[in-house]
């Protein structure tokens, strides 16, 4: 799997890659902002991604709603998305509507600000509100995001704090603190703007410096504290939340290498060894076997800088305690360090992943979102291309090797719900099963 | 370099011309169907057979045995267990999943074109000639019924499960969730599963779909050699009964006490995918609540910012699915939300729209119709669906020209027969104590209040 690639840089520093591929009249366009909720100032958690919303609102020469419906009205789909690291934009529409999205995308770039009011942030701060009771208040586990990273992170880490935001902090949000982000944000020299589908390369090129080449370089935006941790936690981290869940559900985290690093890709096969499908590890001695967990699976968050997390995510059957699914799947990892992996997990395990890959990127908007990410986080979009055999280089060794420094005991972080009603029971379990 | 802003936007170039995939279709010497789509942009392959073995086949009392027949199928061969499956096709990079809907039962995988020949020999081994172990059985209603417990703290889940069960006369199976409920999963034997496999799993009543990076006849070969001697004839069709659950306009309150949030379903019985009116509903739906620029989501989000997003839907099926409206808004503004809701419903059907938004709707969804193809499962599942609902060969050749036709009077017709205001369900999880008083005032029908299993509970 190899797809073609092509970049340059605007004079104000706006990077751009391009993917051609002619077999349907569609195209992507895919922005990432280097910017994300790590950039966060204090007391305005959630503000990058309210600010994400901001972005729908209408520029100065764009109208409230009108970037949705020009899109949807060309025959596209569109979203955007925040992250820790990062914020993407990104529309697929029919190829000849190429260069209006350009100029859709370019307006809001370069003259967001005049479009902005009150009355749009007022109400864009109540959407999100209302995201937040919808994904996280009203839904069971919906706190684990912003419990596991507060429980992950040092409080003055920039990843430690919640990424949708607390209620108040989502109140306080000013169209000052819109003007400020902006300017200092979303400038060309911090985004990466990727094109991938059916399009003139030239033509393209023209049309991006045509509509991007004259909105200004930025200030520079402020360095981010230092983010480098300890390779492991030192001592095992818990938290319980009894909670309105029926079933006990288990988010169990390490510290592991940064994106991009080559032991990232040990740690990312350790991680589907141990539960990528129903032929892993945890799913076989847990779901299958024991029967002690209705589901099972591993992920990776992908952070490029301070440190990744890979966490293993088990729901309980009904009758198993937390502290039960808690010591059970600690036991199948520490049978992974005992016994090591073997060439056939590893095998699995890449096939698996290579099959994603590869699936993924049949699809314009995929190819040009991994364009920006690896061109945004280690200006080298070319990694796209590497990513499978970087996956086939890892072996079993390196697994274990992966497996003895960061899965010990040591690097714990163990995020326990449990059902509210029987919170006492559970507790007073954990005594036993910790003593 | 230009130094001036470029103030009006560009205008759209010259479309490019557009087909969906070529495809054919074969019969095996077996009596299974093939319908084959030859696509050469990368080496993958997807696969999906369609059995005649949906949800609408469990009988009463029984609702699950259709989900448990096809997830059975990975869980042991003649000559596997259900690990050694899943090892085997793993070890190919396959990704295998099957399941049954509401029509049809269905086993797909997407692999390398490298793999394709061992992948289908272990697919077809998974159809042809499962094992249905005991032990593996009880470990899926075990898990079935887990699903059903964590169903009651789920506002989502709960809100659409209820719906369908307040929406569907008691004796549709359509009011009953497809997996089953808890009494009818727990009640189902092994004997029973084995019984609908052996009566509707059969060679004459199956397609399989191949797209990807394999011809036609390598298709054929590669299946002949997979599935042999597979035989049996076409299983009798099923009648489904789709009938409304009966009764006039009612509001339906599940307690969730001290819910931040209410999910609300505004929903009635729709209609069959295969009918006349099919694409001017799809118009219909778009303008009233299908896209993010719809009448719904523009009022409850991007103007009253009462919710994060709402939608409405036809849910098709070969008999009538529901049409329901969905949306989460917070406590306080529940009712207000419900009244924008029935409002949107009764202003399609008493004006016509404006030529603005059907060519929104329709622009989108002819124009959209190539983004949706990308991949081999998407072409695949499109084909797949083809064959669920018996549509015309020419379907997807035709499909932007009926959308582009549908009029602003087509959308009217539309909306005055297939939106029944006086028929509607209004079904809310939400807190009794900050939304009942203000939905009974609504006047949108009487309201009555329910735990989350649907016992009625007095207010």
């Amino acid at each position: 799997m190899h797809i073609p690639i092509d970049t340059f840089r605007l004079a104000n520093g706006l990077f751009v890659t391009l993917s051609e591929d002619h077999s349907a009249p569609i195209v992507a366009v895919n922005l990432w902002y280097h910017v994300g909720s790590a950039n966060e100032r204090e007391g305005r958690t959630g503000f990058a991604h309210l600010f994400e919303h901001m972005l729908f609102q209408g520029s100065e020469h764009v109208g409230t709603n009108e970037h949705f419906e020009t899109i949807q009205r060309a025959g596209g789909t569109l979203n955007g998305s925040t992250w820790l690291e990062r914020t993407n934009y990104f529309e697929t529409v029919p190829s000849n509507h190429l260069e209006a999205i350009l100029w859709l995308e370019a307006d809001r770039m370069g003259y967001l600000l005049p479009g902005m009011t009150q009355q749009k942030l007022d109400l864009q701060r109540d959407v999100v509100k209302n995201e937040r009771r919808w994904s996280v208040d009203n839904q069971p586990y919906g706190t684990w995001l912003e419990r596991l990273d507060a429980l992950c992170f040092p409080p003055t880490h920039p990843f430690h704090h919640s990424l949708i935001g607390s209620m108040e902090d989502l109140s306080a949000a000013s169209l000052e603190d819109v003007a400020n982000f902006f300017r200092t944000y979303y400038t060309p020299d911090n985004a990466v703007l990727s094109i991938a589908g059916d399009f003139d390369p030239a033509a393209a090129r023209a049309a991006v410096e045509r509509h991007f080449g004259h909105i200004p370089r930025g200030p520079g935006k402020p360095p981010l504290p230092d983010m480098t941790l300890p390779p492991v936690f030192g001592e095992r981290q818990r938290e319980i939340v009894p909670d309105e869940v029926a079933l006990p559900r288990l988010f169990l985290a390490f510290r592991s290498p940064v994106f991009g690093s080559d032991e990232y890709y040990a740690a990312s096969v350790c991680g589907a060894v141990l539960g990528m499908r129903r032929g892993s590890r945890l799913y076989r001695a847990l779901v299958r076997e024991q029967q002690l967990a209705q589901e099972i699976g591993a992920f990776t968050f992908d952070l490029a800088k301070g440190t990744d997390l890979l966490v293993i995510d088990a729901v309980a059957r009904p009758g198993v305690s937390g502290p039960e699914l808690e010591e059970a799947v600690g036991r199948e990892v520490d049978r992974l360090r005992e016994e090591r992996v073997t060439p056939d997990e590893v095998e699995r395990a890449v096939a698996l992943i290579e099959a994603d890959i590869v699936n993924a990127l049949q699809s314009a908007g995929e190819r040009a979102d991994q364009l920006s990410k690896f061109a945004t986080f280690f200006g080298d979009p070319g990694l796209v291309n590497e990513q499978v055999d970087r996956y086939k280089a890892v072996t079993a060794a390196d697994v274990d090797v992966f497996a003895q420094s960061r899965l010990g005991e040591d690097n714990r972080a163990s995020l326990l719900y449990v059902p509210r009603a029987t919170q006492a029971i559970d507790e007073s379990e954990l005594a036993e099963a910790t003593a | 370099m230009s130094a001036t802003i470029v103030r009006t936007r560009p205008a759209p170039g010259e479309p490019r011309p557009y087909s969906f995939p070529r495809f054919e279709r074969r019969t095996l010497s077996n009596g299974i169907s093939l319908v084959a789509a030859p696509v050469h942009r990368l080496p993958i392959v997807t696969v999906i057979a369609v059995l005649d073995a949906g949800a609408v086949c469990d009988s009463g009392g029984r609702e699950g045995v259709a989900s448990l027949v096809a997830a059975m199928l990975t869980e042991g061969t003649a000559s596997m267990d259900g690990e050694m499956l899943a090892l085997r096709f793993e070890r190919l990079g396959a990704s295998f999943g099957a399941y049954a809907d509401w029509d049809v039962g269905v086993a797909s995988m997407t692999v390398t074109r490298s793999h394709l020949s061992d992948a289908l020999a272990l697919f077809a081994e998974t159809l042809t000639a499962p094992s249905f172990p005991a032990r593996e059985l009880e470990r899926l209603k075990a898990e079935r019924l887990a699903e059903l417990l964590q169903l009651r703290t789920e506002p989502r889940g709960l809100a659409d499960e209820m719906t369908s069960h307040f929406v569907y006369a008691p004796e549709s199976r359509y009011a009953r969730p497809m997996g089953g409920g808890a009494a009818a999963v727990d009640a189902i034997t092994a004997r029973e599963v084995g019984e609908l496999y052996a009566a509707r799993y059969r060679a004459g009543g199956t397609t399989i779909v191949m797209a990807g990076d394999v011809t036609t006849d390598d298709a054929v070969a590669l299946l002949e050699e997979a599935f042999g001697v597979w035989g049996g004839s076409a299983p009798t069709p099923v009648a489904v009964v789709d009938a409304p659950s009966p009764g006039s306009r009612a509001v339906h309150v599940i307690s969730k006490a001290d819910a931040p949030q209410s999910e609300i379903r505004v929903a009635h019985v729709g209609i069959p995918r295969v009918h006349p009116d099919y694409f001017r509903v799809v118009v219909m739906n778009a303008v009233l609540g299908g896209l993010f620029s719809s009448r719904i989501n523009l009022n409850l989000r991007e103007r009253n910012a009462y919710t994060y997003g709402a939608r409405s839907e036809f849910d098709w099926r070969r008999a009538a699915g529901p049409f329901i409206v969905s949306t989460a808004v917070a406590s306080d503004v529940t009712a207000a939300a419900t009244r924008e809701i029935l409002s949107e419903i009764d202003r399609m059907r008493s004006e016509p729209i404006s030529e603005e938004e059907l060519t929104l709707a329709t622009s989108y969804l002819s124009g959209v119709f190539p983004i949706r193809y990308e991949t081999t499962a998407a072409v695949a599942t499109a084909l797949a669906n083809l064959v669920v609902y018996g549509l015309d060969d020419s379907y997807f050749d035709t499909y932007r020209q009926n959308i582009l036709s549908v009029t602003t009077a087509d959308v009217l017709e539309a909306a005055q027969r297939h939106l029944h205001p006086e028929r509607l369900r209004i079904v809310v999880v939400g807190d009794p104590a900050q939304i009942e008083q203000p939905l009974a005032a609504l006047d949108a029908g009487p309201v009555s209040l329910y735990d989350a299993e649907g016992s009625p509970l007095g207010s």
